[in-house]
């Protein structure tokens, strides 16, 4: 779906749009057993969707509870426990239509249900990691409501029935609506969470409105959910349980794959090539949407050298991306020049001119900058680059490193931490070179353009412009943001702030047998819900 | 004894409290916290995470507070890291798992380790020997981290026997990698102790005048060589209950076993405080325990040793 | 693989006896050791192996750190060990010499494991010394710590000394080190005890030597079997908990490396085809371990002739 699926959001209302659910093509036979297992990296840190903070843990939600709006397989968006909803003239009210669905418990779902979940995620007493997500939507009062100047009850939402749900937000925000597919704004049974208190998220308590009820979970070991009959859509769901294996180590997890324990698993980083040619039936590379860079500390703490704009681009145009991706990484992932993931919905690729340029001719740019700079034999130039614990961080890393000394003779320190460590370092701007990768929260090119604002807070690289700040305000209101995101792009390149180097792709091993996995969905947000197995 | 039980008992109540204060305060030196994460928290939403977990009041106060509650409510509080749940539900989970292949282990390592052993020395120097204490040779020096890998491609991928990881309320066919991979340096490390000191014991003068006055050599074993040849067995327990602990992580890590030994590790990194400090709590107990269970053991087996 | 306290308070014992009747036990000890066969083909494998360590370098055709740009991506392929193409271990998965690799993590492993131990040694005898000489109220309190000490789980230690410092060789010596001398404190304090009350020991007091003095010109020397025999059977204990901080990935920092990152990295990748990776580095190893632990076994053999 390449439309802009803002300005379809922004229409008026969004009757009769095709909801989604497993379905089967003509001529396949479903398998008599329909359970689909996957492998978990780690152990799910909380079933609270107000609570959760992961990836992970957001797949599990979006099974167990079903917010305003979902995405098919392509990353559209499609109604979820709205029916559909309309955006005042100013653009600044929404007002969302429930459908009629229960929770697994029998009880009707209802406006209030949205209410109470939206208040409780910014209420000071929930203390949520993730309350920001709702100043980030823009919620009247989000903000105050965090930081206990007002009430939670003050928040812009309200339920003008049991079947409508308003939103008031500050700002005109065209994304708005996609914003809800995510895990933060899904609903909760007030009377269930009340009533359990702390316990309510243990399986046989958990309530949800999703398509799946949570049965069984063994901490380290596994997480069970099984079919919701009370599910609105539950005839056309054809998955009866979904198993999360949690296997730390993805050698062993890739070993229990091949062993036929698991329908799912990660490949490690490259061993794509191999499996591709062993298992072609099993082996998917898709986009994913993260950006992999390297922060310059242009900060008071960094290294001098690098607040020098010629510098840090000779420093980036000697990273051989084809080498990091094709030689290290080899999971058909994008080598990187702007930071933007470019498959991005909407969102165009500003031309990047070392973008074009070969390596040769990047390697002798980067020489005469580096020289210009005043660095060479005589006066090399070191510097130090901090990664976190990870086996693929560390190999490009290494690689980075080696063509900096064979290429521009700059001597380079590796200094390698645990990641609360690296990211505590890099928060605080006590870094020289920083390995980052940010992950969108929506499918939007803002999600990534944002974060280099000087208001943004995940800005550590200590540059700013005022007229980057612009861009990106002004584009919020824009009919077509492109041509701000590619001003801003080109901004961002014209500094080197960063070092781009690769946009992701999941790269995962899937059972032929499982169909409907969306590999075509930016953001991978998969519901069990979609899936289906078809005999051997 | 009883005095002497005493005393170690008493003596390991200051010591807990040690334990606890030193652990508190190097893991608040630990660089980050808890809510430390790739997105920034921003100060007006950390500031209420710190509140909720009362880590805004001054550090002695925590850690009064968190005594407190050990003591009077045997409460180890919320874990940071798994929000849902608290630290005692995490080790009522976690900790029955690690001890049952724990244990499962160490008793397998025992047996077959003295077994093996007491064969090597009276077989001394035949084929039996030579094999005993070439597989303990092997296996006291594979790492466990590399043999778990290896089990798990042979069992599972080539002959497909067992499951590659799991607990299943410790099913048996789930429990056999996990306990292999834990015990087998073990095992070896017992086999060689016991076999030297066996080997020591047979030349001793008692055992030679049984052999002399004729005993059936069976006999001169079970009744009079195996228990003071146990003697350096026993000793060795105390520490290889602490290093099968620390091996525990790695068969979580590998088996997906759901022990505490990788909540161990992970919440070192996550900078869990709760959960590092109820698990190393739990680990000091166990090992003050079992050190003293270990030197009953050895009084009673010793009659030289008189507390 | 850990060292038996029973069979090293004996040789303490042994040894301290032998002093006091005049008679040094390192005269026919050297005879005896020579005699081992175990023994002494663990120190020629230990000569071995540090030939290796310090000479390897010079015949290795590439840096630890070099990427070998025509191998990384088909290392399978590639990438094995082969005379021809200069890698004689074959490359890692970067394309980096498994050679130059090997030869450099064995420096590094033996280097955290001869320290580590130097380190608890020197902290256990002194420690140990101290409280057994001094004696009374302070030895009491001194060997109450080690008790409390002992109690602690050592492993979660070192986790957070090399977090919180942050990872560097030297911390990850002192780590080790530290964490390591509290049965030799127990077993030289012992020895002390018996030694304090020998005429030697009150002659000097009488003469006004100073505590210090006697402790480290008169006590320690008299503990010098102990300590070379736990000495020797400690290394291979460092270097096994240095293996497993590196496989938690806590280790030395990159392009840096030490046997238990090289096998870590192997392990994860051995069914990938590049079995080499592992083999290499965990057979220096193994050896290295048996070759500690057989002249330890032969040293303390040799010093404690009881049974024989």
């Amino acid at each position: 779906m390449k439309t802009n699926l803002f300005i379809s959001a922004a229409a008026c209302a969004l009757l009769a749009m095709p909801t989604m659910a497993a379905t089967p093509m003509e001529g396949e036979k479903l398998a008599a057993e329909q359970v689909y297992t996957y492998r978990l990296l780690d152990d799910i840190k909380s079933f609270d969707p107000q609570i959760n903070t992961d990836v992970e843990g957001s797949e599990i939600m979006r099974d167990l509870f079903e917010g305003l709006m979902n995405e098919d397989a392509t990353g559209g968006l499609v109604p979820g426990a709205a029916e559909s909803y309309t955006v005042s003239d100013d653009k600044l009210t929404y007002t969302f239509n429930l459908r009629d669905a229960k929770w697994s418990n029998g009880d009707p779902v209802t406006a209030n249900d949205f209410v109470y979940a939206w208040r409780r995620l910014v209420d000071p007493a929930t203390a949520s990691e993730y309350a920001w997500y709702m100043e980030l939507m823009g919620v009247k009062n989000a903000s105050k409501v965090v930081k206990g100047e007002v009430a939670p009850d003050q928040l812009g939402v309200r339920a003008v029935d049991d079947k409508t749900f308003e939103v008031t937000i500050d700002t005109a925000l065209p994304y708005f609506a996609a914003m809800t597919v995510h895990g933060s704004t899904f609903p909760v049974n007030q009377k269930v969470v009340e009533t359990h208190g702390s316990e309510w998220t243990k399986p046989g308590n958990l309530v949800g409105n999703g398509a799946y009820v949570l049965t069984e979970y063994r901490s380290g070991e596994r997480v069970v959910r099984e079919r919701n009959p009370m599910y609105w859509d539950d005839a056309n769901t054809i998955i009866e349980k979904t198993v999360g294996l949690i296997v730390n180590d993805e050698n062993i997890a890739l070993t229990r794959y091949l062993a036929g324990e698991m329908d799912q698993t990660d490949i490690p980083a490259g061993q794509y090539p191999r499996l591709k040619a062993e298992l072609p039936d099993d082996t998917y590379s898709y986009p994913r949407s993260c950006s992999y860079i390297y922060w310059f500390n242009q900060g008071e703490k960094g290294n001098p050298a690098l607040k020098d704009a010629r510098v840090r681009k000779a420093l980036s145009y000697t990273i051989d991306r084809e080498v990091v991706v094709d030689r290290i990484l080899q999971g058909g992932q994008y080598q990187s020049y702007n930071f933007t993931h470019q498959k991005t919905a909407g969102f165009e690729l500003p031309e990047i001119d070392y973008a074009s340029w070969t390596q040769a001719e990047r390697d002798a740019k980067a020489k005469e900058l580096l020289a210009e700079a005043g660095y060479g034999p005589d006066n090399p130039l070191s510097v130090k680059i901090s990664y976190n614990t990870d086996e693929a961080h560390k190999k490009i890393a290494i690689a980075v490193s080696q063509f900096w000394k064979q290429k521009l003779g700059v001597n380079t320190e590796l200094a390698n931490s645990e990641w609360k460590v690296h990211t505590t370092n890099m928060q605080n701007g006590d870094y020289e070179i920083a390995r980052y990768a940010w992950c969108g929260d929506y499918n939007e090119a803002s999600t990534y353009l944002d974060l280099m604002t000087s208001y943004s807070g995940h800005n550590v690289s200590g540059w700013s412009d005022p007229e980057y700040d612009k861009l990106m305000k002004d584009s919020k209101t824009m009919a077509d943001p492109n041509p701000n995101y590619a001003a801003g792009e080109q901004l961002l390149a014209d500094n080197m702030v960063f070092a781009p180097i690769y946009q992701y792709t999941g790269i995962i091993m899937l059972k032929p047998e499982v169909k409907g996995f969306p590999i075509d969905n930016l953001m991978q947000n998969w519901y069990s819900r979609e899936l289906y197995i078809v005999e051997k | 004894m009883l005095n002497y039980i005493i005393k170690r008992l008493a003596i390991a109540v200051p010591t807990i409290l040690v334990l606890i204060v030193f652990s508190f305060l190097l893991m608040h030196a630990a660089p980050g916290g808890p809510f430390t994460s790739e997105r920034a928290v921003p100060p007006e939403i950390l500031a209420n995470l710190e509140a909720k977990y009362g880590l805004d009041q001054p550090l002695y106060m925590q850690i009064w507070t968190y005594i407190k509650n050990v003591v009077f409510h045997f409460d180890f509080g919320p874990s940071f890291t798994y929000k849902d749940r608290t630290v005692n539900e995490i080790i009522a989970q976690g900790f029955p798992i690690t001890l049952t292949y724990g244990s499962v282990a160490f008793v397998f390592a025992v047996i077959v380790g003295v077994s093996l052993g007491v064969a090597a020395a009276i077989y001394h120097n035949s084929w039996l020997d030579y094999l005993a204490v070439g597989i303990s040779i092997g296996a006291q020096v594979l790492p466990n981290f590399v043999m778990a890998p290896i089990l798990v491609l042979i069992f599972t991928l080539w002959l497909g026997w067992l499951p590659g990881g799991g607990w299943e309320n410790g099913e048996v066919k789930f429990l056999i990698m996990p306990v292999i991979a834990l015990s087998t340096s073990f095992m070896a490390s017992i086999a060689r102790i016991m076999r030297s000191s066996m080997l020591e014991v047979m030349n001793a003068n008692h055992i030679r005048t049984a052999r002399a006055k004729g005993l059936p050599t069976r006999q001169i074993i079970f009744r009079h060589a195996l228990k003071p040849a146990m003697l350096p067995v026993v000793s060795y327990l105390g520490p290889a209950f602490v290093s099968m602990i620390t091996g525990s992580v790695v068969i979580d890590m590998f088996f997906s076993t759901g022990g505490i030994g990788l909540f161990f590790v992970n919440a070192a990194l996550n900078r869990d405080y709760s959960v590092m400090m109820g698990i190393t709590i739990l680990i000091g107990v166990l090992t003050i325990l079992f050190n003293l269970v270990v030197d009953i053991i050895y009084a009673w087996i010793d009659p030289k040793i008189r507390y | 693989m850990l060292i038996e306290q029973d069979k090293m308070e004996n040789l303490a014992d042994a040894l301290v006896a032998a002093e006091v009747k005049g008679r040094s036990p390192w005269v026919d000890a050297r005879k005896r050791f020579f005699n081992n066969k175990a023994a002494v083909a663990g120190l020629i494998v230990l000569i071995c192996v540090g030939l290796f360590a310090f000479l390897g370098g010079y015949f290795a055709k590439f840096s630890n750190d070099e990427i070998d740009f025509m191998v990384i991506g088909q290392v399978a392929q590639l990438g094995g060990p082969s005379i021809s193409s200069g890698h004689y271990f074959g490359t890692d998965d970067l394309g980096r010499d498994m050679f130059a690799r090997v030869v450099q993590g064995t420096q590094i492993s033996l280097m955290v494991g001869v320290v580590g131990a130097a380190i608890a040694v020197i902290a256990g005898t002194l420690y140990g010394a101290t409280a057994g000489y001094v004696g009374g109220r302070i030895d009491n309190i001194m060997m109450r710590i080690v008790d409390i000490l002992m109690a602690i789980p050592y492993m979660f230690v070192l986790i957070l000394l090399l977090v919180i410092f942050g990872r560097s060789i030297s911390m990850l010596f002192v780590g080790i080190g530290l964490l390591s001398w509290l049965e030799m404190s127990r077993i030289v304090r012992g020895q002390t005890l018996t030694l304090k009350n020998k005429e030697f020991i009150e002659a000097a007091q009488a003469t006004g030597v100073s505590s210090f003095k006697i402790i480290t010109r008169h006590i320690v020397p008299n503990l010098l079997g102990v300590v070379a025999v736990y000495a020797t059977l400690l290394v291979p204990l460092m270097i096994l908990t240095e293996s497993f901080i590196s496989f938690l990935g806590l280790g030395v920092q990159e392009p840096l490396t030490s046997w238990g990152a090289l096998i870590s990295e192997g392990a994860g990748t051995m069914q990938y085809g590049t079995l080499w990776q592992l083999a290499f580095p965990l057979f220096f190893f193994v050896i290295t371990l048996f070759g500690f632990y057989f002249v330890g076994d032969g040293l303390r053999d040799a010093l404690d002739p009881k049974d024989r």
